[in-house]
């Protein structure tokens, strides 16, 4: 795969001198996922599910093909996919229906320090309303979660565990499979936060046995404003609505309501089906070129820049032995929000920050951190003009006396 | 770079480096005010203690970059000594400047003037306004007032 040459299916770069390494916050879109969208807008921009039209027809049609196509893409069934905003409402989805209905005061709900505030924030509050407890794996010195860890975390008052599969700050991708198999001996069920994973990997909901996944389009050369929750078809249909409305009921009387089967149950409203349909062809586009080639393209270019970094001192890295393609580091003695300035000033688009993560950069003792993320429109070239910029940035803030 | 040079001037260096005024202090006759940017992290605190119209202190405590801390130190050095209603109209000038608007240049904003460079650098406006935003917030409360932001 040349991935330079795929760079030119991406219009911004038409527009702008720029090394960007923030996929882990959004990717960067490519054409063909705006003529997915434009599609929608052009041929058939009507409402689904409600006109008794031909153009209402195609739409609804068109949104439904989106819907096997990331059903596929997940090897899960049609009716196990929901769409969501994204995968923050994707998560609050599980907590707030599945979570809500199930957990008793003192039930266990398993999560870790690694968790997006996404996959923490809804568990704290389903936490407060039913009495249940949150645990924490406790990770490993590198900042792993360990099936062993899991293994000591988990008791028979677990009900749920809730885990990221590739944590956005430090890369690391969660032995699950051990993970969701002790889970289920004790009869809790697993929610997987796929967000970053879903842009890397090829994710197989059946050979996994998750009870839930969530992940966002955006992240993973989709548009804004989707996501996908996945959910197991038999827990699906015994979970209530969290938002009521159009197009989620078969049945009104003033007094009651019947309510549809999933995935429509949980999709109340005109849902976005110009980014549906975005989706499914960012789902396209990336099998095109391969999920396994793209991991693989991300993990040399991580490594490439990881030995350029570990040649300048006074850089400290908090995730050498990643298998992704994110970097967290910090210039020592200098903000990561002073340096990202630098970078910016020469193009290079970095993330400074708590990356929605501050249990993390708790356990790191840190405030925040620089992050680099690779993916597959950056190059060789990309890496070097960071190398560059960050050995100029180096010697610049310790000129300037930080 | 000279936007760059030009961003982390010496006098912003210095005040990062020794930074003036700082720490707080545990007195009623002092106003805080506490302001807390959630996206970077930036987390100030300020406190005046305006007494017969005369600013006769400003401290400040907190976390950030070179750009949010420093201001704060020139902040201080600066309104102290100033009537509340210079302080209020520097406050204003300074706030204008820093997000491009037309200020008054006639009114001498001191050591603040080196952050003009951060108008080529939107992204960090936050960075240098929030140290002064908390400060005229301080300024529009009574003594003993605390606010959590
Ligand atoms: C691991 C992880 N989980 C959840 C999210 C939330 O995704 P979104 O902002 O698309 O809802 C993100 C993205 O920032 C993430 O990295």
């Amino acid at each position: 795969m040349d991935f330079t040459a795929l760079r030119k299916q991406f219009p911004v770069y038409a527009y702008e001198d720029i090394v960007y390494l923030d996929t882990a916050a959004s990717s960067l879109t490519p054409q063909a996922v705006i003529d997915g969208m434009n599609e929608y807008y052009t041929r058939f921009p009507v409402n689904v599910h409600r006109g008794v039209y031909r153009l209402s027809y195609q739409a609804t049609e068109a949104y439904t093909a989106a819907r096997e196509t990331v059903a596929k893409f997940i090897k899960a069934s049609f009716e196990e996919i929901i769409f969501t905003r994204g995968a923050s409402s994707a998560l609050n989805l599980v907590a707030f229906s599945y979570g809500l209905s199930v957990l008793k005061p003192g039930d266990e709900i398993i999560l870790s320090a690694l968790e997006h505030h996404s996959n923490l924030l809804p568990w704290q509050a389903v936490a407060k309303q039913t009495g249940a407890v949150l645990k924490f794996v406790p990770l490993d010195p590198s900042g792993r979660i360990t099936a062993e860890a899991f293994a000591s975390t988990l008791s028979k008052k677990t009900r749920i565990v809730a885990l990221t599969y590739v944590s956005n700050v430090m890369g690391y991708i969660t032995p699950l499979k051990p993970i969701i198999a002790l889970a289920h001996e004790q009869g809790a069920v697993v929610v997987v936060d796929a967000a970053q994973a879903a842009p890397h990997h090829a994710i197989n909901v059946k050979e996994l046995d998750c009870d839930f996944l969530a992940f966002s389009g955006h992240k993973m050369c989709g548009p804004t404003g989707i996501g996908v929750l996945y959910g197991k078809a038999h827990l699906l249909k015994a979970m209530p609505p969290i938002e009521y409305g159009g197009d989620m009921n078969d049945h009104v009387t003033l007094h009651d309501a019947v309510y549809k089967d999933p995935p429509y149950r949980f999709e109340t409203g005109t849902p976005p089906i110009a980014e549906a349909l975005g989706l499914a062809s960012a789902i396209r586009f990336l099998q095109d070129i391969g999920l396994d080639a793209i991991a693989e393209h991300a993990r040399h270019l991580r490594e490439k820049a990881l030995a350029g970094i570990e040649a300048i001192s006074g850089i400290t890295v908090y995730n050498p032995t990643t298998e992704t393609g994110i970097i967290t580091f910090n210039l020592d003695d200098v903000h990561p929000h002073d340096a990202v300035t630098y970078f910016d000033a020469d193009g290079i688009a970095l993330r400074a920050g708590h990356h929605c993560a501050q249990t993390v950069m708790q356990w790191l003792q840190v405030d925040a951190t620089l992050r680099a993320s690779f993916y597959l429109y950056n190059t060789d070239d990309d890496v070097k003009r960071f190398l560059d910029t960050l050995r100029r940035a180096r010697t610049f803030f310790t000129e300037a006396g930080f | 770079m000279d936007t760059l040079e030009n961003l982390y001037r010496q006098i912003i260096m210095d005040h990062y480096k020794n930074p003036r005024h700082k720490g707080l202090v545990d007195d009623p006759l002092y106003v805080t005010k506490h302001i807390k940017n959630p996206s970077c992290g930036d987390d100030i605190t300020i406190q005046s203690l305006v007494r017969e119209d005369i600013v006769e202190d400003v401290r400040h405590d907190g976390r950030g970059c070179s750009i949010c801390c420093s201001s704060a130190s020139v902040l201080a050095s600066l309104m102290i000594g100033k009537t509340e209603h210079e302080a209020m109209t520097l406050t204003e000038n300074y706030l204008n400047m820093i997000t491009g608007k037309p200020f008054d240049q006639a009114r001498d904003l001191e050591d603040a003037l080196a952050y003009q460079g951060v108008t080529k650098f939107p992204a960090r406006m936050k960075c240098a306004t929030i140290a002064w935003q908390a400060f005229g917030a301080t300024l529009n409360k009574k003594a003993g007032e605390t606010d959590e932001q």
